[in-house]
């Protein structure tokens, strides 16, 4: 049981991470109608940027910032480089545009820091236990990036949905001229959302980084989970995402923890070894087919016009 | 009784809210065959809406349309195309990549049986491009068919897009404001063309351009904040005290209506 | 007779010859290895072709196409282990499977249109994935090797690499005609007006859903059997060639060769394994002229950092790709 409630909070905690790069995502295309593939290789960046400055700094907090900042910078680049060129383009444009940033970004990182993959580890003061209920220490660490994951996105509702800025984001999305008549700089506006969106795909990056390792590709098959999140809960919705990532998460961590012992139950334990990493990579996605089925639009649509 | 025929389109107690804003407030229409009906009220009175509530875009909240006595309230948009309703839009939506040829012949082909035709060069067959042609002379583009839809001017796409709801030989037309941006000549152009057309179909038109609703119309609504606040003949509509001070302003004012609606 | 000789035709027919003659040359030179590439190129030629079908004219862009490679190659390679070795039984079966996969597929995808489209198809081609990954039985992660060419009796001796060679040339003709007719026939057309505008398609009435899933579904049978060729080519199957980045490859021929054109997707193919094969030999000469040797082959290893930027200046400014840039036009 308490094996259980450790996986839940382990799902939570994945799912949370999930809704923070569904939400950079969802922020970059709410707002300036853009389609970027290349969010899971900011994510990459920031999670290599975050191993690399701890080593150099020799402190967690630092090199993390470090890392934030540096991603920031990366993504605001190639906005005004490579993404701003984008806009007001099909969308088929954006994805075909961004995949090519991908593969610049897996081949760049690979010049950078070589194909082999890099580990970053937790500093002591991290690396601790924290015994939430009798007879289950949680990890410090993962109870760490729940706040700071749960903190960012109250930042982001009050941000976007409370303040002037937020009103003009969410104006500079309905109304672009109007917007630029008012004497906002949208260029500038646009630049800043974008960093914002690499902001939270680099947290993400680098707050994961010490759980999984840091390599080639990982962008990808995460942001690949952030579609699903923001299919399954349902398109333009920011709650849905927000329910569906831990929806994900916890299914996907779940069903990783249990599905091989449930297997070896029915298959051998040498095919249960190589069945259940595959079905439990495929639950996620079998769960979105059988919600597609029944709720073509998500779960939790806006109604659109 | 001239129309003891039941209406061809029925429009009943529509409502429709976004969010907190009211864009249809139960709104009900009768329109009977062969009229020439016309829609008109400032900008944001919830014309669009309407429109899209009866073309199948838009769900109402409540209520009902009825199409020749069938409820098609919930049916999809292509299906009410094929029970003989066409539209034109507000803003030009055409197939730019195709020719003007090619944009008429798929609104042909669209009701000329199913397209699960796999070998037969469509561009060949004369059953698919002699009534489009003959469409396209109805409207006078007969000289552009091979011309690339995206080269044809304004006033030609507005003209081109009359042509594809022809083309679908429909038995009512919803027209929303087919002289959007058009200049006076081409105005005047299309309202002799809407004059021909009147005496064979039904047509629902929404339209800015007073002159043009004044001198086509056999009935007109007027719409103010989603609400019709008038309905009836156009010399009623003129002289109604309610309908001059929501829209349509003293008769020395009307000029500068026309002039912003050409804007 | 003249306005035949343009440019783009010159180089389509150019094209052809030298791939009808690179089995010619092979034997005179015993060059094995142009044999294995010019096939491979062939038959990936054959899947973008499929691909151009959906994503060309059909507007849909499919990040998943690539799983239909796998699934032919799969339908093949089972067949072939479990002890069915004949092509009359494995091809059909890689085809019937190929569709019915991209009917359950775009069932489900197309009622969704744009990003989310992409994403769901993205999501579906992980799905296919893993689920390659877990076939224990047949491989797994490892892939399972293909012992013996399709059989097809006498009719055909595919273990003989010439005759190979043109059958995959004839497939590959063959669907670039198929496609060329479907395109232009009423199918075509409905297809074609459903990617430009589908929201006039559906006004004009057009029931657009039942068209693009019937093309999604033929995309994907054409491909299955480019997959079952691929898993007679190399004799091997794995699910690495399901993976979504694979399906990025596919994209990328399509978009650089020319999307919505017959001969795209083939000079797309051509240009990107030729690339691959030739650029960083290219890089490694013109760096030796600045640097040591050593540095050079070192250098000549990240070449394709040059591909994601050079696809995404194709995407900006010569967005009709290699054939349009031939054909004088860009595409809107």
């Amino acid at each position: 049981m308490l094996l259980f409630l450790e996986q839940c909070l382990n799902g939570l905690q994945f799912g949370l991470l999930l809704f923070l790069l569904a939400a950079g995502l969802t922020l970059v295309f709410g707002i300036m109608d853009m389609v970027n593939l290349a969010h899971g290789s900011l994510y990459m960046v920031g999670a290599y940027f975050a191993a690399t400055f701890v080593a150099l700094t020799d402190s967690f907090l630092i090199g993390a910032i470090l890392a934030l900042g540096a991603t920031i910078l990366v993504g605001m680049a190639v906005e005004v480089v490579a993404i701003r060129r984008l806009y007001g383009r099909d969308h088929l444009d954006h994805v075909l545009g961004t995949f090519g940033l991908i593969l610049f970004f897996n081949e760049a990182v690979r010049i950078v820091w070589g194909p082999a993959g890099l580990s970053l580890r937790l500093p002591d003061w991290l690396n601790t236990s924290v015994p939430i209920l009798p007879g289950l220490d949680y990890p410090t660490y993962r109870i760490a990036i729940i706040l700071t994951a749960l903190l960012v996105a109250l930042f982001l509702y009050v941000l976007v949905m409370r303040t002037r800025v937020g009103m003009l984001i969410r104006a500079g999305a309905t109304n672009r001229e109007m917007t630029g008549a008012l004497g906002v700089n949208i260029g500038l506006l646009y630049t800043l959302v974008f960093g914002l969106g690499a902001a939270l795909a680099a947290l993400a990056g680098l707050m994961q980084a010490p759980i999984q390792t840091v390599q080639i590709g990982m962008g990808e098959n995460i942001l690949i989970l952030a579609f699903v999140v923001i299919i399954i809960g349902g398109i333009g919705s920011i709650r849905g995402a927000f329910i569906a990532a831990i929806m994900v998460g916890l299914i996907d961590t779940i069903g990783r923890a249990f599905l091989p012992d449930l297997l070896r139950l029915v298959l051998s334990s040498r095919s249960a070894s190589t069945v259940a990493p595959a079905l439990s990579s495929m639950l996620i996605y079998l769960v979105m087919a059988i919600v597609l089925v029944v709720r073509p639009a998500g779960l939790f649509p806006v109604a659109s016009k | 009784m001239a129309d003891a025929a039941d209406p061809i389109l029925a429009i009943e107690s529509l409502t429709k809210r976004f969010g907190g804003v009211v864009a249809s407030d139960d709104i009900s229409l009768a329109i009977p065959p062969g009229e020439l009906h016309a829609i008109i009220g400032p900008n944001g009175a919830g014309k669009s809406t309407l429109i899209g509530q009866l073309t199948g875009e838009i769900a109402p909240d409540s209520g009902a349309v009825r199409f020749e006595g069938r409820d098609i309230t919930t049916l999809a948009v292509h299906q009410r195309s094929t029970l003989g309703l066409a539209r034109s839009f507000q803003i030009t939506s055409l197939f730019l990549d195709f020719t003007t040829l090619d944009n008429v012949a798929l609104a042909v082909q669209a009701h000329a049986g199913h397209s699960f035709r796999f070998w037969r060069n469509a561009r060949a067959e004369a059953e698919l491009r002699e009534p489009a042609r003959a469409v396209l002379a109805q409207v006078g583009l007969a000289h552009r068919a091979n011309e690339r839809c995206a080269n044809l001017s304004h006033g030609e796409h507005r003209q081109l897009e009359i042509a594809m709801a022809l083309a679908t030989r429909p038995r009512m037309l919803l027209l929303d404001e087919p002289m959007a941006g058009m200049g006076p000549d081409e105005s005047a152009r299309m309202v002799e063309m809407l004059k021909v057309l009147k005496s064979k179909l039904t047509i629902l038109l929404i339209e800015h351009d007073m002159e043009a609703v004044f001198a086509l119309a056999d009935r007109i609504t007027v719409l103010v904040y989603g609400r019709v606040i008038a309905s009836d003949v156009p010399a009623a509509i003129r002289a109604n005290a309610e309908v001059r001070k929501a829209y349509l302003g003293a008769p020395d004012e009307q000029t500068s209506e026309q002039g912003a609606a050409h804007g | 007779m003249t306005d035949w000789l343009t440019p783009r035709n010159l180089v389509v027919a150019g094209l052809l010859l030298f791939l009808a003659l690179v089995p010619v040359y092979v034997a005179m030179t015993g060059n094995a290895f142009l044999m294995t590439l010019f096939t491979r190129i062939v038959i990936l030629a054959i899947a973008a072709t499929s691909l151009n079908l959906i994503l060309g004219y059909g507007g849909m862009v499919s990040f998943g196409h690539a799983v239909y490679l796998g699934v032919g190659g799969y339908a093949v390679g089972i067949l072939a282990y479990e002890g069915v070795a004949s092509g009359f039984v494995q091809w059909p079966v890689a085809i019937a499977v190929s569709a019915l996969l991209a009917l359950i597929v775009g069932a489900l995808s197309l009622r969704t249109r744009g990003v989310y489209f992409i994403m769901i198809t993205l999501a579906f081609a992980q799905l296919v994935y893993y689920f390659g990954v877990g076939l224990d039985r047949y491989g797994a992660d490892d892939g399972l090797t293909v012992y013996r060419r399709s059989q097809f009796g006498d009719v055909l001796n595919l273990s003989n690499r010439t005759v190979f060679y043109y059958l995959c040339l004839l497939v590959l003709v063959g669907t670039i005609y198929l496609v060329w007719r479907l395109i232009n026939s009423r199918f075509g057309m409905a297809v074609q007006g459903a990617r430009s505008n589908d929201r006039r398609m559906r006004a004009i009435g057009f029931p657009t859903y039942r068209y693009r899933l019937t093309c999604f579904v033929i995309a994907g049978a054409l491909c299955g059997l480019a997959g079952a060729l691929l898993a007679n080519h190399t004799g091997f199957i794995s699910p690495a060639t399901m993976h979504w980045t694979r399906s990025g490859d596919l994209i990328v021929m399509v978009v650089l060769g020319g999307m919505a054109s017959s001969f795209g997707p083939l000079i797309g193919a051509v240009t990107l394994l030729v690339l691959e094969e030739t650029l960083p030999v290219l890089i490694r000469l013109l760096a030796s002229v600045v640097v040591e040797p050593q540095v050079a082959v070192k250098v000549s290893e990240y070449w394709q950092i040059v591909l994601g930027p050079l696809f995404l200046l194709v995407v900006l400014f010569a967005r009709g790709g290699i054939n349009g840039l031939l054909e004088g036009t860009r595409r809107g």
